[in-house]
């Protein structure tokens, strides 16, 4: 089993188009960077620094990762990682 | 209850339970009573919880000068705060345009042409980023319009910090937490901020709507958007939740509780239930409040209410439903 991480339309170009890419790691910025390795370039569309960039989100089984642990955040397999960029949403 | 007029009725909304929705309405078994209660903000002059900080904002705005008899506002909106501003621009005589996403309900154009408001359009694509990109630059265009500018007025904020916080904190003093819906934030950094003050260990639990990928049709990941108003310090947890869960928890909240609401409503409770389910898996009692952010009326042409939930899914997808 690994951790699936769901990639959104604007990044797929760096997964040969998949929605969805297959990692392992014990920790989220672990996960990126097994990532990295199968899909160069995607680590830096996701991370800035020590944390991650401003308009993207990331979210473990649903859960917005930076009130976890950020990119410490421990991740098992069986996970639902999610990328989305930030939107303004909203009943505005 | 007797009011001078429809503005002065805004607020004192119910704040509901619901026994058969809850985790453990009555601590059944042993268990610790874990509570949802439910704050009707469709109770509001024009049914949501937006006439809050479109109010104070048009008084914000006539306070400091920026706002004269006569005048024009602009606002970006997917509908409510449009409506919202429109019913007080009309009442105080101002002229309203909105900058609206193609992809919102039927409804929500004929609300606003109902109260005066003008309609511009904004294509589909990036759904309400785009709204809040040709505002602006219309705002460049005619210097003389006023932009109150939801996502960034601190008097959005401002009207959940000094209305509903305080009516939450005293119908509910065990509160525990606090979920609303992530737009413009105003509700959550309002209401969190107020609850965190008065409340040591609230939760402020965000509830994200996520669309389909067409509302996320940005060309790159560095044209985002973030609302100036939102800081993350307010927040305890952050969901983000499908359009299938919602819809799912919006026919819930219907057939369980009797309550018609907005998909926007079935986010929230998706996160408060959540967090409640949690709470009662830790041994602990909670009572958990959220937001009904609009009645369902507005959404009836979306299919939202009708036939199977995956047809109800596949006439939402691309729009925008909160």
């Amino acid at each position: 089993m690994a951790i699936e991480v769901r990639i959104p339309t604007i990044l797929r170009n760096l997964t040969d188009g998949e929605k969805a890419v297959q990692g392992k790691g014990a920790t989220l910025g672990e996960l990126f960077t097994d990532l990295e390795a199968r899909h160069p370039g995607l680590s830096d569309r996701l991370v800035e620094g020590p944390g991650l960039r401003r308009f993207v989100n990331v979210y473990l089984n649903d859960e917005d990762v930076r009130f976890l642990g950020g990119l410490d955040t421990p991740v098992t397999d069986g996970d639902t990682v999610t990328v989305l960029p930030a939107v303004a949403g909203g009943a505005g | 209850m007797r009011y001078d007029s429809l503005l002065d009725s805004l607020g004192q909304t119910p704040l509901v339970g619901l026994p058969r929705l809850s985790p453990s309405w009555a601590g059944e078994g042993g268990a610790p009573p874990v509570r949802l209660w439910a704050k009707l903000e469709d109770r509001n002059p024009t049914g949501s919880v937006k006439d809050r900080p479109a109010v104070y904002m048009i008084e914000a705005a006539e306070k400091d000068g920026r706002l004269t008899p006569g005048c024009t506002i602009l606002e970006p909106t997917s509908g409510n705060t449009g409506i919202a501003l429109a019913m007080a621009a009309k009442l105080r005589g101002y002229r309203i345009v909105c900058v609206m996403p193609e992809n919102t309900s039927a409804e929500r154009t004929q609300l606003l042409e109902m109260w005066g408001a003008t309609i511009i359009y904004s294509p589909a694509a990036g759904g309400s980023n785009e709204a809040v990109r040709v505002a602006k630059g219309l705002a460049e265009e005619h210097t003389d319009w006023v932009m109150l500018y939801q996502y960034g007025n601190e008097a959005n904020a401002r009207s959940h910090y000094e209305t509903t916080g305080p009516e939450l904190l005293a119908d509910l003093p065990s509160i525990t937490h606090f979920v609303a819906g992530l737009g413009t934030t105003g509700t959550l950094m309002g209401v969190g901020r107020y609850l965190r003050e008065h409340v040591p260990g609230v939760g402020i639990v965000a509830a994200e709507p996520r669309y389909g990928e067409l509302v996320y049709g940005l060309r790159n990941v560095d044209e985002g958007f973030v609302p100036e108003l939102y800081d993350p310090d307010v927040l305890t947890t952050r969901f983000s939740v499908s359009s299938a869960d919602a819809l799912r928890r919006t026919r819930e909240l219907l057939a369980e509780e009797g309550i018609f609401a907005g998909v926007s409503t079935g986010c929230a409770l998706h996160a408060a239930i959540g967090v409640g389910s949690k709470a009662l898996k830790a041994g602990e009692a909670a009572d958990v409040a959220f937001i009904v952010a609009d009645g369902g009326w507005k959404y009836l042409s979306t299919g939202a209410y009708s036939g199977t939930l995956d047809e109800a899914e596949d006439a939402l997808e691309g729009q925008l439903w909160a």
